[in-house]
């Protein structure tokens, strides 16, 4: 009755342990492709200022629209304006973005979700709210903010962030619906463990994996849209260069130089393109079903 | 008692297995999954294998069936045979044909093999459609035949029903309809009867048995049950880690096994002799449940609804060291019952005295302090503990509630690990590291670490293998009489309750039909029911344990009067 089988928990197992992956599981070729291309592009935008070999911001009027050359590696813009640095420094921004509403959304969601999740008297009130800010289009918010406050980095943020909330309180909300349910539980419920301890030490853990998997999309969303407000002006101000605004002021002069949509708009594509890839890929590997091969 | 067993030595052989191994796909050289087995088993007959739980049952029928997940296990030598024509490695084309021609299998969930979404006389018709060549019309009475040959009643309506609107047994009786209407050679029977009620478990035995008698079919009954094999067997093979261990007739098997193994699965089957009677009790009573109430649903907010009773006028008492059993099927309001003295649930009226003080409208606030009084054991030991916390954590969750320092509670959960028979230095491991015996150890232990007055097993030994189950249940006793913990014992098994009961009480739907000293209700029970539900215990006439009949079967003083 004591066997007991020997192996040790290592550090590495019990992180894995946590967000229930399971050893030894298999990663595709794609999903490592598209992870070296991540790290590629964020230390790229990341590093940006200290190989770029212009201000993105300096313009210079004897250099306008010139086509790729050694001393400009992809042109220059109708200001005369490095396309190279500016392409690189806007990936910062985006990028910032991206996470910066992937985290918010995320926090937010999480708490409220738990919220709704476990306290009956609250699940209908907070849900209906849920519904009604869902019904919110993104871009209308985003156009009234930056009416209000200006355009701001944190206005896209906040507009970004308001209908994606729901989502994940909608997630969380189930999850601890289930969860709760569960007899270990009820069995803390018996032990005379307190409501916020079962929230946080039970039921929370829970909610982890699959919020990585929603804040993967999240963030991948949150690029795109804020490319979307910036092509209708609603965006980041001109002064700070993204990959959205790039490409809304090179619409203009699209017909003869092309590269001025077409390269902003590659990294923006290939950049969320490997985001939902490791996304999926996270989902497969976080999947409870999968858990069950391993026991 | 009256064995099935007779001779089958001249029956034609319908299913010849010799030396099959099967094991890891795509690593021969890993430890076999099943290491060389060989079984017979002629027309007519039926053949139990019987095992604890990974002993490889199932994954024989697989392999029989052609259905062994090809990703996870391969067949790695040996020979099927069905009827003279070997199949081990035969193409899936071929297998698909052969399946319900000649091989047909039922389930142990009736509920999650039938499509939900089709009517369940189309699906037994979808049989005929695929495998012959019968009319629209044709096929349609046969499927209306063959759901009268399996007495469901009222065939014409059930032929049009959905899944969801059938009961358990009823569902059963649709697969085994579907399993037969082609007339195969071989049935393979994977634990049919695990998921129903007692009562229901001995009619679709029947039932098995008269289908076989009628179309001479050999049965592969696969089951975890002595009981079960007692009633339906003629040959039983026994299965340990791959291997057959033990094959015999069922009366030799019974009456003379051979191997340790064979005799220790026997001696670990409950039996409804009751306990012997103890002392009575003195002392005050550690819980008194009066006019306890719970009713489901109901209220509605401008309607008042009906709402479902799930209990109703329950009143008993518990001393300090005695044991309670509450039994009944499915759906008898018994774990309703349990939940509310937990306050796990809130019950509609009632009162529940723990300690002296009435609990039972308690807010949750107030209540808080008596939680320690009251502790509970779940049915499935892989979903009651956190599968993220180490066993010490989970230990410690309760004392440290009430107020014990963090190095007080982690010496005492060392000393509950050797009380509960586990290495102390298995502490700082996770659940899934123990098997379901041990995790069901681990959730007694966290139960005891509070010192309650009062342990509710809640069906706490309904998922474990009959030879964990009887240690699990010596356990549970020593820790009674070690604390005098009084304790609520819930349970379906009428056999599991006669080894730990010092009282009985019986609910059906609701209502309790009979309550009193276990002896009394087993040997002369007073109620129709109770009655029915002693007499369905399958291999309620054997006494396993010391192989033999019962001296004294249970339950029949008052059956004929």
């Amino acid at each position: 009755m004591t066997e007991i089988p020997t192996s040790r928990h290592s550090a590495f197992q019990v992180l894995t342990g946590l967000f229930s992956l399971p050893a030894g599981a298999r990663i595709g070729i794609g999903p490592m492709i598209a992870a070296v291309i991540l790290l590629i592009i964020v230390l790229a935008s990341v590093l940006a200022p200290l190989y770029v070999p212009y201000n993105p911001l300096s313009m210079d009027a004897l250099s306008r629209l010139k086509p790729p050359s050694e001393a400009h590696w992809l042109g220059t813009d109708p200001y005369g304006r490095d396309t190279f640095s500016r392409v690189m420094t806007g990936g910062r921004v985006s990028l910032l973005i991206g996470v910066g509403a992937a985290v918010v959304s995320v926090a937010v969601g999480l708490m409220i979700g738990l919220v709704a999740g476990f306290f009956r008297a609250a699940d209908g009130v907070i849900m209906r709210i849920m519904d009604s800010l869902m019904a919110i289009p993104a871009i209308l918010l985003a156009i009234a903010l930056v009416a209000l406050n200006g355009p701001s980095l944190s206005s896209v943020i906040i507009a970004i962030t308001v209908p994606e909330v729901p989502r994940v309180v909608r997630l969380v909300r189930s999850v601890v619906l289930s969860a709760r349910e569960e007899p270990y539980v009820e069995a803390a419920i018996a032990l005379g463990s307190s409501m916020p301890k079962i929230l946080i030490q039970h039921l929370m853990p829970n909610t982890f994996a699959p919020l990585i998997v929603q804040g993967t999309y999240i963030c991948a969303s949150a690029i795109l849209i804020e490319a979307i407000l910036s092509f209708l002006g609603a965006g980041v101000s001109t002064e700070i260069p993204t990959w959205g605004n790039i490409m809304a002021e090179g619409r203009t002069y699209f017909q003869i130089k092309p590269g001025l949509i077409f390269w902003p708009g590659l990294m923006l594509s290939l950049c969320i393109l490997a985001i939902n890839l490791l996304g999926d890929t996270a989902r497969d590997l976080l999947d409870p079903r999968m858990k069950k091969r391993e026991g | 008692m009256e064995f099935k067993s007779k001779d089958f030595t001249d029956s034609r052989r319908v299913l010849k297995i010799r030396k099959l191994k099967v094991g890891l796909t795509g690593r021969p050289n890993a430890a076999p999954v099943l290491n060389e087995i060989d079984l017979d088993i002629r027309a007519g007959e039926t053949h139990c294998l019987v095992g604890e739980s990974g002993s490889g049952k199932s994954v024989t029928s697989l392999a029989v069936m052609g259905l062994l997940p090809k990703d996870a296990l391969e067949i790695q030598g040996g020979l099927i045979d069905l009827e003279g024509v070997e199949i081990t490695y035969a193409k899936p084309s071929v297998m698909r044909a052969l399946r319900a021609r000649r091989i047909a299998m039922i389930f142990q969930e009736p509920m999650t093999a039938l499509n939900p979404v089709l009517r369940v006389g189309e699906q037994i018709e979808e049989v005929l459609n695929m495998h012959t060549d019968l009319s629209q019309a044709e096929a349609k009475k046969r499927t209306l035949d063959m759901m009268e040959q399996v007495h469901l009643p009222d065939v014409d309506r059930i032929y049009q029903a959905f899944p969801h609107q059938l009961s358990g047994g009823q569902r059963q009786r649709i697969m085994i309809a579907m399993a037969l209407i082609l007339d195969p050679d071989l049935l393979i029977a994977d634990e049919p009867t695990t998921a129903l009620d007692v009562t229901t478990q001995l009619q679709i035995l029947r039932l098995i048995a008269e289908m076989q008698e009628r179309h001479g079919t050999a049965v592969l009954f696969i089951t975890h049950d002595m009981g079960v094999v007692a009633e339906i067997a003629d040959t039983v093979s026994v299965m340990q880690k791959g291997r057959i261990v033990e094959r015999a007739p069922i009366r030799d098997l019974l009456t003379n096994p051979q191997e340790d193994y064979t005799k220790k699965l026997l001696m670990a089957v409950p039996n409804l002799a009751p306990r012997a009677a103890r002392a009575p009790a003195t002392a005050k009573d550690v819980i008194i449940v009066k006019g306890l109430d719970m009713t489901y649903g109901g209220g509605g907010f401008l309607r008042r609804s009906e709402g479902v009773k799930a209990a109703r006028d329950v009143n008993f008492t518990i001393k300090p060291g005695r044991t309670l059993g509450i039994v009944g099927e499915s759906g008898s309001g018994k774990s309703t019952v349990a939940r509310c003295i937990m306050r796990l649930i809130d019950p509609t009226a009632g009162k529940v005295s723990v300690a002296g003080t009435e609990i039972a409208q308690l807010s949750r606030r107030q209540l808080q302090p008596y939680r320690k009084h009251l502790q509970i054991v779940f049915q499935d030991p892989y979903r009651s503990l956190n599968p993220r916390w180490t066993v010490a954590r989970s230990l410690c969750e309760g004392p440290i509630n009430f107020g014990t320092s963090k190095e007080e509670a982690m010496d005492k959960a060392a000393e509950l690990m050797e009380l509960v028979d586990l290495p102390r230095d298995a502490l700082d491991r996770y659940p899934h590291q123990f098997s379901g015996g041990q995790r069901q150890r681990i959730a007694i232990a966290r139960a005891v670490a509070m010192k309650p007055d009062l342990l509710v097993a809640d069906e706490a030994v309904s998922a474990l293998d009959v030879s964990v189950q009887a240690q699990v249940l010596d356990l549970l006793d020593d820790i009674q009489d070690k604390f005098g913990v009084a304790m609520l014992f819930i349970t379906h098994d009428l056999r599991v309750a006669a080894q730990i009961c010092d009282e009985v009480l019986v609910m059906q739907k609701g209502l309790v039909v009979e309550h009193g000293p276990a002896d009394e209700v087993l040997s002369n029970p007073r109620h129709d029911y109770t009655r029915t539900l002693i007499e369905a215990a399958p291999g309620r006439h054997w006494d396993f344990a010391n192989f033999r009949a019962m001296e004294r079967v249970p339950a029949l003083k008052g059956a004929t009067a």
